[in-house]
Order: structure tokens, then sequence, then C-alpha cells
């Protein structure tokens, strides 16, 4: 169905409007990032730079080392930690797609109850730090996030739609193992699906600041999002004490500049604006198949 | 004698094909022992942990060895005033983001759906669906671009547009529930009306053409077909939403706001309450956030329960379990 032409013209414009809206802070920021310090001094910020300059991005780039390891952290954890959980719960929501798999019936009940029932974030701090040791490791920000009830449910659905059982079976009749048939027959099948929960693992891996905010301490543990935190924090504190410090000035004067702080964002922010269009149209249409109730 | 003897046949029958089936389900078992096993130790391992809400917590004891505490956890929780404050907080928030969030979504979803040109359409949509892909510090240095004091985007437009005194917005409480209903709408409602656009496109075209035979208009059309179709998916969205009523997210509290101790009355919630008090350490802190957690886990449980039941008497159709 389609709107009549006066209607379309005032969902354009409302549209438009949201557009607008949701563009404006990153433009604005970006725009910050490239103003010169002192133009930020007498006009504050502006969605054009007064003064066009790319002091801020020298200046974040000139002792490197902070930023790269936080970007090897980064890119490590959203690496190994994508890859495997995509894996765990391929594997896991494949076999719960198998009409002919015994425990199906008791493992969606297994996955299932954890999303209606946990233990609160108490009891979670406690069973990693001092059970499983997490604390100050970079499995800290692995482990905790590679299953996912609500991807499996997604997974789980997409697998019985999109794959057909016959193709198990003439796998199965080649005396192919179940191994086999997974990795050879239904894999490429599911790539739509699987590339959705690859892509969504990849950014909640890429954007994640709370398992470093609990689990880690060491700066050289840091990944980007937990630089950035930190980075604002020291400000606000810096800011904060600076009435009752003695040498205040001197410290605030250290402090990155408000457009260093900003080019920051966006370095960290950025691969995910340029990949996310790409991925854009194949995670609907998994999403799509996934979600419908079955 | 030899009916004894054929018994026994079939028995050993029996046995060979429950091995084969063992046999035959290993694999599948298998492909899923990984994923068991992370499920028990970061969702099944927890919940024993939920007894610390009745202990009194001592880190080197662990879960088992901290002494019982009985109920002074929450007695000590209830006597203070924060209790008050955040569950407060954190329902009214929450409230507000399903109850809007739904709405939204849908009219949303319905907008785009109706567009003439499909190509803009797909250009909004992956325009508003963008912020839900952007971690909640990335948004807080946004919002700071705004709402800084000094050179902050808002107060530039209110002094030099309007004449009007800047605002230190990270003092001033009262604006803090706009803002940050705003900032939540801004990333997450794009992504919320994904759902919903993909069921109206399944939605049979036959249906509308059918309708405009018989004179229906678009608000017609979208009242009495869109929307009854939409039902069990917002129902079943809702019901879902309904299990974070007690807890919800913990960035657009925390992050958003920096921390900031003068907005604490209005930007505590249950998560970040939890939060803070482990951090803040010891045995008094812990057993406040533990007494805290337990209310967050068993209201949700039973809030999803009891939201399920009441949809599945409405409409059996609709509910989610």
């Amino acid at each position: 169905m389609l709107a009549e032409k006066k209607s379309n013209l005032i969902l354009n414009i409302i549209f438009a409007i949201m557009f607008v809206v949701t563009v404006f802070p990153i433009l604005l920021t970006i725009s910050i990032s490239l103003t010169d310090s002192r133009a930020i001094m007498d006009h504050g910020y502006s969605i054009w730079p007064e003064t066009f300059s790319t002091e801020a991005y020298r200046y974040i780039f000139k002792t490197p080392e902070t930023i790269l390891r936080a970007y090897a952290v980064t890119i490590f954890v959203t690496v190994v930690g994508a890859t495997l959980s995509t894996l765990i719960i391929s594997l896991y929501s494949y076999a719960l797609s198998r009409k002919d798999f015994k425990g199906r019936k008791v493992l969606t009940f297994y996955v299932f109850i954890t999303m209606l029932f946990n233990g609160g974030t108490v009891a979670w701090y406690i069973v990693c730090t001092s059970l499983y040791h997490l604390s100050n490791t970079v499995w800290s920000m692995i482990l905790p996030y590679l299953m996912n009830t609500w991807y499996i449910i997604i997974m789980r659905t997409f697998f019985q739609t999109s794959v057909p059982v016959s193709i198990i079976e003439s796998g199965k009749l080649d005396g192919a193992g179940e191994w086999r048939i997974f990795f050879e027959l239904v894999i490429p099948i599911a790539v739509p699906g699987i590339a959705t929960i690859a892509l969504f693992q990849t950014l909640n891996y890429w954007n994640d600041w709370w398992l470093p905010i609990m689990f880690i301490v060491k700066p050289e543990l840091y990944n980007l999002q937990f630089l950035l935190q930190r980075m604002m924090q020291n400000i606000q504190q810096l800011n904060e004490n600076a009435k009752y410090m003695a040498n205040a000035s001197e410290q605030l004067m250290n402090v990155p500049t408000d457009g260093a702080r900003m080019a920051l964002c966006i370095v960290a922010m950025g691969p995910i604006l340029i990949v996310y269009p790409f991925f854009q149209k194949y995670f609907i249409q998994g999403l799509t198949i996934g979600s419908i109730k079955g | 004698m030899r009916v004894k003897s054929k018994t026994k046949q079939t028995v050993i029958k029996n046995k060979r094909i429950s091995a084969e089936k063992i046999k035959s389900q290993l694999p599948l078992f298998m492909m899923t022992l990984p994923g068991i096993i992370i499920t028990f130790m970061f969702a099944y391992m927890p919940m024993f942990g939920i007894i610390l809400a009745f202990k009194k917590i001592n880190l080197r004891q662990g879960i088992f060895g901290s002494d019982w505490y009985g109920l002074k956890n929450f007695s000590y929780l209830f006597k203070s005033n924060d209790a008050y404050i955040m569950i407060r907080n954190t329902i009214c928030y929450n409230l507000t983001f399903i109850v809007v969030g739904a709405v939204l979504g849908v009219a949303l979803a319905i907008g785009l759906s109706i567009l003439r040109n499909k190509r803009t359409s797909k250009v909004f949509q992956t325009v508003f669906i963008m912020p839900h892909f952007l971690s909640m510090i990335i948004v807080s240095y946004l919002v700071l671009a705004f709402l800084n004091m000094e050179n902050g985007f808002l107060n530039r437009v209110i002094t030099m547009v309007f004449g009007g005194d800047p605002v230190n917005w990270y003092v001033e409480p009262k604006w803090w529930p706009f803002i940050l209903i705003f900032v939540n709408f801004w990333k997450e409602m794009g992504f919320g009306s994904i759902i919903y656009l993909s069921a109206i496109s399944g939605i049979d075209m036959q249906l509308y053409e059918a309708a405009s035979i018989d004179g229906a208009s678009g608000w017609q059309k979208i009242w009495h077909i869109t929307l009854p179709m939409l039902k069990t998916i917002v129902c079943i969205q809702i019901i879902l939403g309904v299990g974070s009523l007690f807890g919800g997210d913990f960035g657009l509290f925390y992050q958003v706001p920096m921390d900031s101790g003068a907005l604490s009355e209005v930007t505590t919630t249950i998560p970040v309450y939890v939060y803070k008090n482990i951090t803040a350490g010891g045995p008094r802190a812990l057993g406040l956030a533990s007494a805290t957690s337990f209310i967050q886990s068993v209201t949700g449980c039973a809030l999803v329960i009891f939201a399920n039941a009441v949809v599945r008497k409405l409409d059996s159709d609709s509910s989610l379990f």
C-alpha cells in the first residue's frame, strides 16, 4: 500500500527532519574535531569549522602508542570473539533446528531460561572474578558474550526455514558425517543468517565497554571504547579538583583539547560508519527470515 | 520357550538400535557442547549466586562460604532513600521506553512502508538504524558536543540566537528526563522499527487491494489491516520489554550524564546503583548491590511470565510461550 500524494509529501518532510536530527550530532562532532582549538575557544562548537585544522588528529597521533594499543586490543577481541561466538551460536542453533535431534527440547529450554532469569550483576561479577579469575585478562572481554539466546532463536528459525531437510538426507545417503554435512552443505546455504550474527557480534565486541569497565584495570588492556571513557572521566575529575589543587592549571594544560577528544571519538566510530551501509541490507534480510515466529 | 527367545531377540535388536541412535545423536550433541558449557559458566553459575542477597558477602569466602545474613541487606536497602528513587526512576523511564517505543516503532515502520519512492525509503531506513550501532560512550561524546557548558552547541544557540544565559547542563537535573528519553529514541527508534517493517512486508497485498475496491481510505487500511496484522509482534516485543522494567540500559543512565553526581536524583536507575555499589566494594555496598540485583532478577522474571499469561489469555496466538 502506498500513501496518497499529499500524505506522501508530509511523510517525506517529517522523515527529512528526522534524517537531519539523526545525522547532525555526528557531523557536529566531525566538525569540532577539525576546528582549530583557538576558534573553538572564541566561538564555541559549530557545524562548520570556522578555522579548519587537523591539529587535533596530529595531537592524538603524536604519541600513538596508547591509541594503537587500544586499537590492537579492540581488533583482537572483535576478531576472536566474533569468530568464536558465530561458530558456537551457529552450531548450537543448527542442532536445535534438526527435528531428529533428541535433545532439542531440553536444550532450547536450557538457553531460553537464561532469557527469563539471571543471577544478577553481583553474582555474575563474583563468579567471573573469584572463580574464573578473569580480571585483567583479554579473555574477560571475550568469553562472557560468546552465547546469546536471542541470536540462537533467530538462527534456529533461520536454519529451519532456509535449509531443506532433503539436503541433509542426501548428505547422509552419501555417507557424510554430521560435521561434514554442517560445514559443506548447510553453511553455504545459511550464509545470510550466519553473516547477520557475525555482523552483530562484531559490532557488539567493537562497541563494548561494559566488560572492560567491570574487569580491566591495567592500561595496556584498554580497548578503544574504554580508553574514551577513561579519558572523559579523568578530565571530569581534573576539572572538579582544579579548585583545590595548587598545580591544577599546569595539569589542565596537558588535558587533550575538545577537538582532540572528539577526534578520538571519530577514530573509534569511524570504522563502523564506513562498514555499516554495506552490511545493512544483509542483516535486514537475515533478521527478516530469522524472526518469523517459529 | 519359543516366545521367550523371541522377546530376547527383540531386546537385543532394540539395544543395537538404541546404541546406533546414540551414535547418530552424538555429533549433534557435540555441536551444542561449547554452547552448553559457556551458558553454564556465565548464566547458570551466577544463578546460584542469587543467594548472595541473603548473605554477608565476604569476597575471600566466596558465594557459599559467606555467612548468612537474613534479610538485613534488604532492610538496609529500604531504610535508605535510594531504594525509592532508583525504583521510581527505573520504572518510569522503562515504561516510557516500552510504550512510546512500540508506538513510535510501529508508526515509523508504517510511514517507511507507504513512502512512494522505495529508494528514499531505504535511505531513510539506513540512516535511522545507524545510531543503534554506536556505543553509549560515543553517544555520550555526541551529547557532550551539545551540552558542554562553555562551548556546547546548545548554549551557543541559547546565547547567540536567543540572547539567554548559558545553562550548566550537567548539574541541572530538571532537563535530564527529557534529554535521556530523547537520546534513547534517537538511538533505538530506527532499529526498533525493523521488526515491524519486516512484518508489514509480509502482509498479503491482496488485502489492501480488496479494501481499495471496497472504497477504504488510507487511514482505514492502516487501522483495519496493518495494525491488526502487527498485533502479535507488538505483543511479543512488549512481553520482552517488560522483562527490563526493573533493569534496562546501564550506559544510557551512567555514560550519557557523565556519571555527574548532581544529576543522580534523576539518573540513578537499578543497574547504575548496582554498578556503583560493586565498584564501591566492601561487604555493606556489595550487600546493597546484591539485594537490588535480587529484586531486579526476580521481578524481571515474574513480570515476563505475568505479561505472557495476560497476553495468552487475551489472544493465545500472540503470546511468546
